[in-house]
């Protein structure tokens, strides 16, 4: 869970750097994103990390159902009285449930982005690249439809958010990295990241949204 | 004071239990809770009723025996205490306090509140040791130099009295704080270090052999322990754990 997990958050940092570039809806700044996705999509580095990136996801998501399930296993019969909130935080003990959500999101957003990029239908923008940035930019202005987006959107981040909260911190343990040096620094990025990176990705698709009038 | 209790009664490993509630009368603010538990019996006994049964042995807070998770907590609500050393006088009069067992698969419940911790026997038996010269020519233990910060780290360790309020604590029935500071406090020191590598790899092994679930590092453990073990001990088996795996000779 943890190797796959750090994976996962390097991913996030270079995912996000690259779709900020749709806070610009400019005519040039719409291009200059279609021409990212091109590269991202056909250079041969980028396409064998992406695979690295599925794999990453699918063992992430595997491994965490079957950890939870043996997890539940080994408590059969419940407590009829438990007070976890005295001992533990809310998103430690639910990151299965966050995953869920988190998982569910993933397989929305690749195929509303991913699978239209690869497959269409995807029109082409003045300099004859596939025009993402209008494929992004109609599901999120798109009436109620695209509000609902947003709004998902919105719900996911913040289970991501939640998910890293514990997550972060928690991959570097299971690594055996606990130091009294270092692990309150491990421990306040792990929050930093939590909340900073998943509000920059919110901001995203409300911007657009908002944009539209 | 006057309290409600809702017990868990249970024959045996293979029957269904239930909460069974009790009134009790006239208890001490300055009896311990096993005192409770005892005052309870006693009248259990006069009126010819099966009285409730629970671990205990010291009552000073060393031995481990005792377990009890009580309203929702391993030990009851203060920290750093076993059940035999909390006070009626954290109650007030009124209250309702729910007893149940210690639950995990790997604990069965032998009777009531008592619950077999065989699991940690054998754990302890696949590598909490280490092998010493009984030949009558054994080594004074201070001619071996022990940095202090390791000794002391060692005995940090080596406090766990084995109760199992990690496991019963853990959402995921985990016990990896016990086997941790098993490893732990052998593996800081000399002594230890020769066995070190099979050590981990045999407790932890035998850790999943009996049903325990896994770590997610949620720290509920280190939290109810009445012996205040250190979450670093989980990252030290972890590192330990990592290192034997890629460079056992087995």
């Amino acid at each position: 869970m943890s190797i796959t997990g750090l994976f996962l958050i390097s991913f996030l940092i270079v995912h996000l750097l690259g779709n900020l570039q749709l806070l610009d809806l400019s005519v040039e700044g719409q291009e200059k994103f279609n021409v990212y996705a091109k590269f991202m999509t056909t250079f041969p580095l980028i396409k064998i990390v992406s695979y690295v990136l599925y794999f990453s996801i699918l063992f992430h998501a595997i491994d965490g159902i079957a950890l939870a399930r043996q997890n539940r296993a080994a408590r059969p019969e419940r407590y009829k009285s438990w007070k976890p909130n005295t001992n533990s935080i809310w998103a430690s003990r639910n990151m299965g449930l966050l995953g869920v959500i988190i998982l569910a999101f993933i397989i929305m957003h690749m195929s509303q982005f991913w699978y239209t990029m690869h497959w269409g239908p995807i029109g082409t923008d003045a300099q004859g690249n596939k025009d993402l940035a209008s494929v992004v930019i109609t599901t999120y202005q798109d009436g109620t439809a695209g509000m609902i987006f947003v709004l998902l959107y919105v719900i996911s981040m913040a289970a991501i958010a939640f998910h890293l909260w514990h997550g972060f911190a928690s991959a570097f343990q299971t690594f055996g990295l606990n130091h009294k040096r270092y692990t309150p620094f491990i421990k306040k990025l792990g929050y930093g990241f939590s909340v900073v990176v998943p509000l920059l990705y919110a901001i995203i698709p409300v911007y657009i949204l908002m944009a539209k009038n | 004071m006057d309290l409600k209790l809702k017990i868990w009664r249970q024959a045996n490993q293979n029957s269904k239990g239930e909460l069974k509630d009790y009134n009790i009368k006239n208890v001490s603010a300055d009896s311990s809770f096993l005192e409770m538990m005892d005052q309870l019996n006693e009248e259990l006994i006069e009126k010819g009723e099966d009285p409730v049964v629970f671990d205990h042995d010291c009552r000073e807070g060393i031995c481990g025996m005792c377990s009890l998770h009580i309203n929702g907590e391993p030990h009851g609500p203060e920290n750093a205490t076993t059940t035999c050393q909390l006070h009626m006088r954290k109650f007030k009069d009124g209250d309702t306090i729910f007893i149940e067992p210690w639950r995990a698969r790997a604990f069965p419940v032998v009777k009531d509140l008592s619950v077999d911790r065989g699991a940690f026997d054998r754990i302890i038996q696949s590598g909490g040791y280490v092998s010493v010269n009984t030949s009558g020519n054994t080594l004074d233990a201070n001619a071996l130099p022990v940095p202090k910060a390791d000794a002391d780290e060692a005995f940090n360790a080596a406090t766990c009295i084995g109760c199992g309020a990690c496991v019963a604590a853990c959402p995921n029935a985990s016990a990896m704080l016990f086997v941790s500071a098993k490893v732990s406090q052998l593996s800081l020191l000399p002594q230890g270090k020769v066995e070190a590598k099979d050590r981990v790899l045999n407790m932890v092994n035998q850790m999943d052999l009996e049903g325990f679930g896994n770590c997610s590092n949620v720290g509920a453990c280190a939290e109810e322990c009445p012996k205040e073990i250190s979450l670093e001990n989980i990252a030290r088996m972890n590192r330990e754990y990592l290192g034997a795996s890629l460079a056992s000779s087995k």
